[in-house]
């Protein structure tokens, strides 16, 4: 297991409690994070993807996604990957790394969107960087576990 | 987990995310305050409660025992910043009382896309780290104090960290305890 990864664990956690203690509304707080993990995501990509093969895809891209991005970052990889086809993606992460520490279960769940965010971001950033827009929207119905549900928008 | 067969190198990949990660974080500061000043204090705020939950990572992680004195405790700072940053930091200028030294950084991977704008010379980018310092020494009952001294984003050769030991922080018995 990689050393850095507590510390990002941190930073996240602290990112958070800091735009909680402000005395702003939590929509705003909300966008406010999903900026962050915006920006991260589509630098990251920038590097990761250097050396990469040209994607084929849209789904070579989500893929990619789910497993090489998402196992370097989480440790792990999603563990579903749904689509109905259309430009509607569904990612099951079912112990989410930045949950795992809070609560198993459904105690303290009026929080878990504030812990998601960053990764909408993350992921709309990655995908945005790859040539993808999309809306990403979180739902987490029992700690740890968390769904990504990613609309691509087409023009 | 299933397959491993990533070409991605997890552990830079984690680094990187850090490092832009807390770009983000300083960036939203400095939107968020006026004062730079108010934007150090802040940092170190923050590393100060990394601290204090890395240092019980670090303890487990390393089963390292008691510090005899103060260069015993500079070698396991050098340790920490190894295991955590992937740095490898000399240990050098010991004040003669031994309760001072420095920490020479060549590379410093909290500012490598970093560059400062002109109007961001006060901001001490690196306050996080004597945040997470005394944080964490504030746990193994030290009181510490570190500053930068060099700063390779204002144009030094290199970064420079100063550390110096206040006190030995006893163990206070609640009121009412004996």
């Amino acid at each position: 297991m990689a050393m850095q990864d507590i510390l990002f664990e941190f930073l996240h956690h602290e990112i958070v409690s800091y735009l909680k203690s402000k005395p702003n509304k939590e929509e705003e707080d909300v966008s406010e994070l999903e900026y962050m993990g915006f920006a991260c995501g589509f630098r990251i990509v920038e590097r990761l993807t250097k050396d990469w093969p040209r994607f084929k895809e849209e789904l070579d891209i989500l893929k990619f996604l789910c497993t090489d991005f998402w196992s370097s970052i989480y440790q792990r990889q999603v563990d579903n990957l749904r689509t109905n086809h259309q430009g509607m993606y569904v990612l099951c992460d079912n112990d989410f790394r930045l949950l795992t520490k809070i609560s198993d279960g459904n105690q303290y769940l009026e929080y878990a969107p504030l812990y998601v965010t960053f990764t909408c971001g993350l992921i709309r950033g990655a995908l945005a960087n790859l040539g993808i827009t999309c809306i990403v929207h979180s739902e987490v119905h029992s700690m740890p576990a968390c769904r990504f549900n990613i609309q691509v928008q087409k023009s | 987990m299933a397959r491993q067969a990533t070409k991605l190198d997890t552990k830079k990949v984690n680094a990187e995310l850090f490092t832009l990660t807390y770009g983000a974080l300083v960036t939203r500061l400095l939107k968020d305050y006026e004062n730079i000043d108010d934007v150090n204090k802040q940092l170190e705020r923050m590393g100060y409660n990394i601290g204090v939950r890395l240092i019980e990572d670090f303890l487990a992680r390393t089963n390292s025992g008691r510090c005899v004195d103060f260069r015993d405790t500079s070698e396991k700072i050098q340790q920490a910043f190894r295991t955590y940053l992937s740095v490898f930091p000399q240990i050098t200028n010991w004040s003669t009382a031994n309760d001072e030294f420095s920490l020479i950084f060549e590379t410093n991977p909290l500012t490598e896309f970093v560059e400062l704008p002109d109007h961001c010379l006060n901001l001490k980018y690196n306050n996080i780290l004597p945040g997470v310092l005394r944080g964490a020494c504030e746990m193994v009952q030290m009181e510490v104090t570190s500053w930068f001294v060099q700063d390779q984003l204002k144009g030094d050769n290199v970064t420079e960290l100063r550390i110096k030991f206040v006190k030995k922080l006893e163990d206070a018995i609640p009121v009412g305890e004996d």
